[in-house]
């Protein structure tokens, strides 16, 4: 994309890793660049900011984890929730890698935000 | 196509003479007919069979004079029926009841006015909330009453004031700035025409404080922090800049002696956590501070611990009993802590005193308490510091954490929902403040709750008696959490949810026994309320898991412990009476 989003909303906070592309699942690799992956980092449970990286509750893997309430979402699948309340993975933001530099490839897929109700 | 207006106006006729037809509607719409107005006679001595404020009364205690259900036909005691919010998530309020009529309150600020013997919905206000809004706290603890008015504090941080017939906004004021982590999730307090607020976000560096609106037009009257600007007294108590973003929070509703026109209000903990990122005591951090509610100013205060460094939040309220001891009665105030200590205070009109305390669960932090001061004596051992891990008991929810405590009129008792044998402990980390996200003072996830070595239960329902301060009971809950307020009754009864097994109970005041209990639709955070209609007494409660409850079952789940972390949520408004 070629714009540039700057409006200060908390919304737009993103979250990347770089992981093993061997370990990405079919949805999760068309969007990532060079095994980097985005997503939004407002957790879809109550809107926190997802600030952890951390070993999963069920499992070794490292996952991403909402400190408010302990939701985490798998960033090799697609952020899909593994542990806690969260309703839904975190939206994706496709990346790709062009002359050699990172940068968005698509809008978010998903809705970015907490449940409203 | 376009519908003409015609054929909505037949739609509508039809539909209605359909409706008139059935011998039952199937539910009742709004407005409410004959409301009785909330006036500050009833609000200072409220009718036995309503329940008005946070407590009921403004002292604090927790207990309905009803006594139409009590230890002989609880027993006997049935559902009558039951509302289902819709919502999920912790459902904390007290089912408020005015003559009849019921207003509920949910998580993402929702209020629902019912008829509390029937159950029907008269209407139904939802709060619309911000799309960037963060809830580290998705609940809410009820609508504060006055004259024909209602008055909701919610979690973007604005203080909304409803028609009480109608659900209709009547005005919305915004208090902080939901940006920076401010929200609220209390009960309004309303005296005297004043709606009183505190602010949520300890965790996110705050400066607490307790705000007053004019109940009329929602004019801020005025807004005393919890923690002194330079020039304030108590300013000295704290070091450099810490005091701007020291915490203190203010998340609870609190009491209020009509006699001195006094207000209590309890105050949180002091941020970030480890002591020595704010070296001092800290006022008024975990302390009570009496307020004038017509000006705010803090008359007088006394801080249970110093130097918070355990996310000891105070701000449960005290109550505010007459207590005969020593042969003499004097006004208390009673606060069974987060900080384990059961603090039995006197309230003169100089100072709040010291009068004993004493360890309600197990502890390892407290060597003792000074007897003149009432400081209690920190083990150094225990308290959470910078670069090293530090383990503490009991854990960061404390003995008792906000769920409230009652005062039985009848029996004297105090009847605590506590949690004994949990520990916890952290790394003190110095980190940047960055608005909007956890300000801990620790890695959030390098937070821990372990269960001592040989504990037998968790919950514990206690019964204390203020004046001796002996336990005259306590049950035990072996394989849950105790996370639900009390609530009791000239029935002799005890009345409390609580539990990850879902269940809501009926225990003898006097004794202790169970007496009856039902399994209800998700786990029990709300406060018990008992009321009357038409002269039936009713006991209501919300059941809907979730927030701290939920994230202590959580950690239980990884403790090995055999727990599930699988109670499930979703609000039910619960009324029970006694099977005719
Ligand atoms: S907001 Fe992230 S788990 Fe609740």
């Amino acid at each position: 994309m070629d714009a540039i989003v700057r409006d200060g909303s908390r919304l737009n906070e993103v979250l990347l890793v770089r992981l093993d592309p061997n370990e990405l699942d079919e949805t999760t690799r068309p969007r990532a660049a060079e095994g980097i992956v985005a997503y939004s980092a407002i957790c879809s449970h109550a809107g926190c900011p997802v600030t952890a990286w951390i070993k999963a509750s069920e499992g070794n893997d490292d996952v991403f984890k909402c400190m408010c309430h302990n939701s985490e979402y798998d960033p090799r699948r697609g952020a899909q929730v593994v542990f806690g309340p969260a309703p839904r993975r975190l939206a994706a933001l496709p990346l790709v890698i062009k002359d050699g530099v990172l940068v968005i490839a698509a809008p978010f897929i998903g809705k970015v935000g907490g449940q409203q109700g | 196509m376009s519908i003409t207006s015609t054929t909505i106006k037949q739609w509508l006729l039809s539909s209605a003479v359909a409706f008139s037809c059935l011998a039952a509607p199937a539910a009742i719409a709004g407005p409410i007919d004959n409301y009785s107005p909330v006036t500050p006679a009833r609000l200072e001595n409220p009718e036995p069979g309503n329940w008005m404020l946070y407590r009921r009364t403004y002292d604090g205690h927790g207990y309905s004079p009803l006594d139409q259900i009590n230890t002989a036909n609880v027993k006997s005691m049935v559902p009558v029926w039951t509302f289902a919010t819709g919502v999920v998530e912790g459902h904390e309020a007290p089912p408020l009841v005015n003559n009849g009529v019921m207003f509920i309150t949910t998580p993402m600020g929702q209020v629902i006015a019912l008829n509390a013997k029937t159950g029907d919905q008269y209407w139904r206000y939802k709060r619309e909330l911000p799309e960037d809004l963060f809830q580290l706290h998705p609940t809410n603890r009820g609508v504060g009453l006055w004259q024909d008015k209602l008055y909701l504090a919610t979690t973007d941080d604005h203080l909304v004031a409803l028609d009480a017939k109608t659900g209709k906004v009547l005005w919305d004021k915004k208090v902080q700035d939901y940006k920076k982590g401010q929200y609220l999730t209390l009960m309004p307090l309303v005296v005297d025409g004043k709606v009183m607020v505190g602010g949520s976000g300890g965790e996110f560096g705050v400066r607490g404080y307790v705000a007053a609106y004019d109940a009329e037009d929602g004019k801020e009257l005025w807004r005393t922090f919890t923690i002194p600007a330079e020039g304030e007294p108590g300013h000295d108590t704290w070091s450099g800049d810490d005091w701007k973003n020291g915490g203190g929070s203010a998340w609870m509703t609190g009491t209020y002696d009509k006699d001195t026109k006094t207000v209590y209000w309890g105050v949180g903990n002091a941020a970030p956590w480890p002591g020595n990122l704010h070296p001092g005591d800290n006022l008024y951090t975990s302390s009570v501070i009496a307020l004038d509610p017509s000006t705010g100013k803090i008359k007088t205060h006394f801080q249970y611990h110093q130097n918070d460094s355990w996310d000891w939040d105070e701000v449960d309220a005290p109550m505010l009993i007459d207590l005969q001891r020593d042969g003499r009665t004097f006004k208390s105030l009673i606060h069974p802590g987060r900080d384990a200590i059961f603090w039995v205070l006197e309230s003169t009109p100089e100072r709040i005193k010291y009068v004993n305390g004493w360890n309600f669960v197990h502890t390892d932090v407290w060597k003792g308490i000074e007897p003149e001061t009432g400081r209690p004596i920190v083990d150094p051992a225990h308290k959470p510091t910078l670069g090293k891990r530090v383990d503490f008991c009991p854990s960061l929810w404390g003995g008792k954490d906000w769920p409230s405590a009652a005062y039985s009129q009848k029996t004297r008792f105090v009847y605590v929902p506590a949690n004994e044998n949990f520990c916890g402990g952290f790394t003190g980390e110095k980190l940047p403040l960055v608005p909007g996200q956890l300000w801990l003072g620790t890695k959030a996830e390098d937070i821990g709750l372990t269960v001592r070595p040989g504990a037998d239960h968790f919950g514990e329902l206690q019964a204390w008696d203020p004046a001796s301060g002996k336990k005259v009971w306590s049950h035990n809950f072996p394989k849950s959490q105790l996370f639900g307020s009390v609530t009791a009754t000239a029935g002799d009864l005890v009345l409390v949810g609580g539990t990850n097994d879902r269940m809501f109970r009926a225990f003898h005041a006097k004794t202790g026994e169970l007496l009856w209990e039902q399994k209800t639709n998700s786990g029990i955070m709300g406060m018990p309320v008992a009321y009357e209609v038409d002269g039936t007494q009713y006991i209501a409660v919300q059941s809907g898991w979730g927030v701290d409850a939920q994230r202590i079952q959580d950690a239980l789940a990884k403790g090995n412990t055999g727990l599930e972390d699988n109670v499930p949520q979703g609000g039910v408004v619960w009324v029970f009476a006694i099977k005719k």
